[in-house]
C-alpha cells in the first residue's frame, strides 16, 4: 500500500512516533552521553511539534471538506483477540487540533526550559528520556481514536510521572512522593479499566468513531438494559451508559487529581520542577479532562441536560469539582511553599474545568484547559527559576558568611515541612534580582486571577462562570456550582497575588534572597534596572558570569517569555459573541462532538461577577500583600486575621492527607502486616507448609534408614562376601610347588579312580 | 621267564619311590633326582611293554632313548636354575623359594 505519511491522515503517527522514537535512543544508545541525548530528545520534540504545526494547517485549511464534519486518521490491525480485531488508530477532529496546539508547544518549551534547569544534573540524560517518553504518551493519548490506545498512553504517563516526581530518589521524600501519587491515581486507573471493559462489553468496540458519533450505539447503551447484564447496574436500575460514565469519571477524579483523591499533587512538588511545569500542570493532570470531554457524548447519553437533567457522571463531576476547586483554593490560600501553592491552584483550576463539565460547558473546559495550560506551566517554570535563584543566593550568602543555619530535611514526606528555597516567606525583593522572571510570573498569575479583558484566564473562567450562570436560573445544581466557583474564584485571585507580592516585592528577607539569581545571566537587566532605580551601581556587587550560566538563564527565560504571550493572547479566540459576532472556538470545537453546545444570548450579569470576584480578590492581595509588602519578621496577614488553629489547619491540608494515613493506609499495614503477614502468611501457610515439610522430612529419614540398613546392606553385602571368600581362597596359591604336586597327584588319583571305576 | 607284572610292580614302586621323593623332600637337588628316578621307571614301563606286546617294533626302546635325552636337558636346565637360586639367594630349600604366591 502506497502511504503518503505527509497526508493529513497519516501525519499523526510521526507526530507521536518521534518523541518514542528519542526515548529508545537515549535509553539504549546514548545515555552516556549527556549532550547527545538532550540534542535527541529536544530535536524530536521539535519535530513533533512542526509536524503537529503541520497537521494543524492541513485539517484546518488545506482540505475542501470541513473538519468537524469529517475526522481525519487511520488505522491498523493491532492484534486479535478472540473474534474481535483490535485496531490502532490515530485521529483528528477539531478537539484533537485543539490539543495539538497546546501539547507539543508546551512541551517543547519545557524541553528547552529543563536544558537550563537540569543543567549539570548528573542523570540529565535519564531526565531527558522520561520526559521524551512521557511527551510520546501524551500524544498517543491525544491522537487515539480508540479507547484501549488512549488508555495505554494515560498509563504511561503515569508511569512516567512516578518515575520523574521520584528523580531524585535518593531523597527519600521523593521516592514516597513518587509511590504516594502511583498508588493513588491507581486508584482512579483501575476503576477506569473496569469501566473501559464495560464498555468494550456493551458495545462490542473501543473505537470513538464507532461509539461516539454514532446515535444508534449511544441511545443503546443509554437504553434500560444492557446487552449483558451486570449485577450492580441491575440492581440500582442503571443503564451501561450511566455505570461507564461513573467509571471513567472516577478515572479521571485519580488523574486530574480531584477530591478525593487529590492528596498526591501536592507532594508531586518534590519532583524536578520542569516536570511540575509538564506533567503536574500543563499535559497530565489535564489528561483526565481530555479524556471526559472526549466521553462526553457517552457521559451525558440518555438525558438532557440543558432542561435540568443531569446524568449520575454529571453530577459526580459537578460537585466533586466543585467542592475541589473551592477546597483547594482555600488550601492554596494557606501554603507557604511556592511550588505547593501552584499545586493546589492547579488542583483548583482542574475542580473548575470538572465543574464545567458537570453541567455541561465542555466547550468551555477544553477552553480553560488549554488557558490553564499556558498559564500554569509558565508559573511553574517561573517558580522553579525563582527556586533556582534562592539557591544560588544561599551559595552566594553562604560565600559572603552571612548564611542561615540549614535545616535538617525531614526524613520523608512531611505535610507542613518547607524546603528553605521554596519558602515564600524567605523570599521577598526578588524582582530587582530576576526582573524577566518576575513580569512573565505576574502575567502568569494575572491570567491565572483572571484579570478582566487582557488575559486568557478571563475569558475561559468567564464562560464557565457564564455557563454556570445560565443553569442556575432553573436548576439548583449548577447554582451551587456557580456559588463554588464564585468563591473559588476570588480566593484564587487573591492567593495569585499573595504569592506574587511575598516573593518578588519588599525588602529581601533573608540573605539568600539578597544574593540570589539565577546564574545572573540578566546582570545586564540587574545592572540597568537597578540604575534606573537607584540611579547607581547596586549595593550588593554584580558577579560576572561565564558563557554557560548566561545560556543557561537564556534557555530558562526564553519559555517564560513565549508562554507569557500565551498565557495573554491565546483566550482571545473565545471571546463571546457579544464582542466581535462571533466565537471563534465555539464555533470550532462545536462539531466534534455529537451533541452541539447551546450558545446562549450574551448576557452581562456572569461576566459583572467574575471581574470583580478578579478584581477584588486582586484588591485584597494587594491591600494585604502589595501595598506594604511583609518586612523581615513581621507575620502574614491572612496568619493574623484567620488565627493559628485556621492557619495550620491549612498548612496541614485540612487534615486529609492525616486521615487518609491514620483511616486507610495505617489499618491497610496493619492489616497487611498483622493479618496477611503474621497470621495467613507466617502461621496459617507457613505452618502448614511447614508440617508437610516436617512429614516428608520424616519419611525421608526412614527412606535413609532403610537404604543404608537394607539396600547398601545387600549390595555392600556381595562384594564383601565375594571380597572374604576371594582372600581366604588365595591362599591356595601358596607359591610351594610341592603342595600343587600334591594337590595334583591327589586330583589325578581321584580323577583316574572315577575313571576306572566309570569303566566297570 | 619273569612274567610281564613284575616289571610293571618294579616300575610302580620305582615311581612311587621318585613321586615320594618329589613331594617330600626340601633340597632342590633331591627333588630333581627323584624326578629322575619317575622317568627311569618310565622307561621301565616302555621296554617291558616292548619287549612283551611288540618285540617286532623298536618304537619302545626308541622311546626309552628319547627320555634319556630328554631327561638329561631338564637336569642340566633344573641345576643352573637351582644355582642361580642358590647364588641369589644362599639357599636350595623350595619351601624357600615362595615367590610366586598370592
Amino acid at each position: 500500500m502506497d502511504i503518503n505519511w505527509f497526508s493529513a491522515d497519516y501525519l499523526p503517527w510521526l507526530i507521536l512516533f518521534f518523541p518514542l522514537l528519542s526515548f529508545l535512543m537515549i535509553v539504549l544508545f546514548t545515555a552516556r552521553n549527556r549532550i547527545v541525548s538532550q540534542t535527541i530528545a529536544l530535536s524530536a520534540i521539535s519535530l513533533s511539534w512542526v509536524l503537529s504545526l503541520v497537521e494543524f494547517y492541513r485539517v484546518v485549511w488545506e482540505k475542501d471538506v470541513e473538519l468537524g464534519k469529517e475526522v481525519f486518521g487511520s488505522q491498523v490491525d493491532w492484534f486479535e483477540a478472540g473474534t474481535h480485531t483490535f485496531k490502532m488508530g490515530v485521529m483528528v477532529d477539531p478537539l484533537t487540533a485543539y490539543m495539538l496546539l497546546m501539547v507539543p508547544l508546551a512541551c517543547l518549551l519545557i524541553f528547552i526550559y529543563s536544558l537550563g534547569y537540569m543543567r549539570g544534573d548528573p542523570h540529565n540524560s535519564r531526565f531527558f528520556a522520561y520526559i521524551s517518553l512521557f511527551a510520546g504518551a501524551m500524544l498517543t493519548l491525544v491522537l487515539a481514536d480508540n479507547m484501549l490506545m488512549l488508555f495505554i498512553g494515560w498509563e504511561v504517563m503515569g508511569l512516567c510521572s512516578y518515575l520523574l516526581i521520584g528523580f531524585w530518589f535518593h531523597k527519600k521524600s521523593a521516592y514516597q512522593a513518587g509511590v504516594k501519587a502511583f498508588m493513588t491515581t491507581r486508584v482512579g486507573d483501575v476503576l477506569m479499566l473496569v469501566g473501559i471493559g464495560y464498555l468494550f462489553v456493551q458495545a462490542g468496540t473501543l473505537g470513538f468513531r464507532e461509539i461516539l458519533y454514532n446515535e444508534d450505539m449511544l441511545s443503546k447503551l443509554a437504553g434500560q438494559t444492557g446487552i449483558h447484564s451486570v449485577l450492580l447496574g441491575d440492581a440500582l436500575g442503571w443503564s451501561p451508559a450511566t455505570l461507564i460514565g461513573i467509571l471513567l469519571v472516577i478515572g479521571m477524579i485519580g488523574k486530574s487529581s480531584q477530591f478525593p483523591l487529590h492528596g498526591w499533587l501536592p507532594d508531586a512538588m518534590e519532583g524536578p520542577t520542569p516536570v511540575s511545569a509538564m506533567i503536574h500542570a500543563a499535559t497530565m493532570v489535564s489528561a483526565g479532562v481530555y479524556m471526559v470531554v472526549r466521553m462526553f457524548p457517552l457521559l451525558s447519553a440518555g438525558v438532557n441536560f440543558h432542561n435540568g437533567d443531569y446524568s449520575a457522571a454529571m453530577w459526580i463531576m459537578g460537585s466533586v469539582g466543585s467542592v475541589t476547586a473551592l477546597g483547594a483554593a482555600i488550601l492554596a490560600v494557606g501554603q507557604n511553599d511556592i511550588k505547593r501553592i501552584l499545586a493546589y491552584s492547579t488542583i483548583s483550576q482542574l475542580g473548575f474545568m470538572v465543574a464545567a463539565l458537570g453541567i455541561g460547558a465542555w466547550v468551555a473546559a477544553a477552553f480553560h484547559l488549554i488557558n490553564h495550560a499556558f498559564f500554569k506551566a509558565l508559573l511553574f517554570m517561573a517558580s522553579g527559576s525563582v527556586i533556582h535563584s534562592m539557591e544560588h543566593g544561599e551559595h552566594h550568602a553562604h560565600e559572603h558568611g552571612q548564611h542561615e543555619e540549614p535545616h535538617d530535611e525531614p526524613d520523608g514526606l512531611v505535610m507542613d515541612y518547607v524546603a528553605p528555597p521554596n519558602d515564600i516567606t524567605r523570599m521577598g525583593g526578588l524582582i530587582h534580582r530576576i526582573p524577566v522572571t518576575a513580569i512573565t510570573m505576574l502575567i502568569g498569575s494575572l491570567s491565572l486571577a483572571g484579570l478582566p479583558f487582557i488575559t486568557a484566564g478571563f475569558w475561559s473562567k468567564d464562560e464557565i462562570i457564564a455557563d454556570a450562570y445560565h443553569g442556575a436560573a432553573s436548576d439548583p445544581f449548577p447554582l451551587f456550582v456557580l456559588l463554588a466557583l464564585v468563591i473559588a474564584a476570588f480566593l484564587t485571585a487573591f492567593y495569585s497575588m499573595r504569592m506574587w507580592c511575598m516573593t518578588f516585592l519588599g525588602q529581601p528577607r533573608t540573605p539568600a534572597a539578597e544574593y540570589a539569581g539565577i546564574g545572573t545571566g540578566r546582570n545586564r537587566w540587574v545592572k540597568w534596572w537597578n540604575g534606573t532605580r537607584w540611579g547607581k551601581q547596586d549595593p550588593r556587587e554584580v558577579e560576572e558570569t561565564d558563557r554557560v550560566s548566561r545560556l543557561s538563564a537564556f534557555q530558562m527565560e526564553l519559555p517564560l517569555v513565549i508562554l507569557a504571550f500565551l498565557a495573554i493572547f491565546a483566550g482571545f479566540i473565545g471571546l463571546p459573541e457579544a464582542f466581535f459576532g462571533a466565537n471563534p472556538l465555539h464555533d470550532f470545537l462545536a462539531p466534534t462532538l455529537l451533541e452541539e453546545p447551546e450558545v446562549f444570548d450574551f448576557n452581562f450579569m456572569p461576566m459583572l461577577i467574575s471581574m470583580l470576584i478578579a478584581l477584588g480578590g486582586l484588591g485584597v492581595g494587594w491591600w494585604l500583600y502589595g501595598r506594604e509588602p511583609l518586612a523581615i519578621g513581621e507575620s502574614d496577614p491572612s496568619e493574623r486575621a484567620l488565627g493559628p488553629g485556621i492557619w495550620k489547619t491549612l498548612q496541614n491540608r485540612f487534615y486529609i492527607d492525616y486521615a487518609y494515613r491514620k483511616y486507610i493506609i495505617q489499618p491497610a499495614e496493619w492489616f497487611a502486616v498483622n493479618i496477611v503477614i503474621q497470621a495467613i502468611d507466617k502461621e496459617t501457610i507457613d505452618g502448614v507448609l511447614e508440617t508437610i515439610a516436617e512429614l516428608f522430612t520424616t519419611l525421608g529419614e526412614t527412606f535413609k534408614r532403610f537404604n543404608r540398613v537394607v539396600i547398601d546392606g545387600v549390595g555392600d553385602g556381595i562384594p564383601e562376601a565375594i571380597f572374604g571368600f576371594a582372600r581366604w581362597f588365595r591362599q591356595v596359591q601358596s607359591g610351594r610347588i610341592q603342595q600343587y604336586l600334591l594337590i595334583v597327584t591327589l586330583a589325578l588319583l581321584a580323577i583316574g579312580t572315577l575313571f576306572i571305576l566309570q569303566l566297570r | 621267564m619273569v612274567p610281564l607284572w613284575m616289571y610293571l610292580v618294579v616300575a610302580a614302586g620305582l615311581f612311587c619311590i621318585g613321586m615320594y621323593g618329589v613331594l617330600s623332600r626340601r633340597n632342590a637337588v633331591a627333588i630333581l633326582m627323584s624326578i629322575e628316578l619317575m622317568l627311569n621307571a618310565v622307561n621301565i614301563n616302555l621296554v617291558a611293554f616292548w619287549r612283551y606286546l611288540t618285540p617286532e617294533r623298536i618304537g619302545g626302546q626308541v622311546f626309552a632313548a628319547f627320555v634319556f635325552v630328554v631327561a638329561a636337558a631338564e637336569t642340566a636346565v633344573g641345576l643352573a636354575l637351582i644355582l642361580m637360586i642358590y647364588r641369589r639367594r644362599q639357599t636350595v630349600v623350595v619351601e624357600d623359594v615362595d615367590l610366586l604366591k598370592w
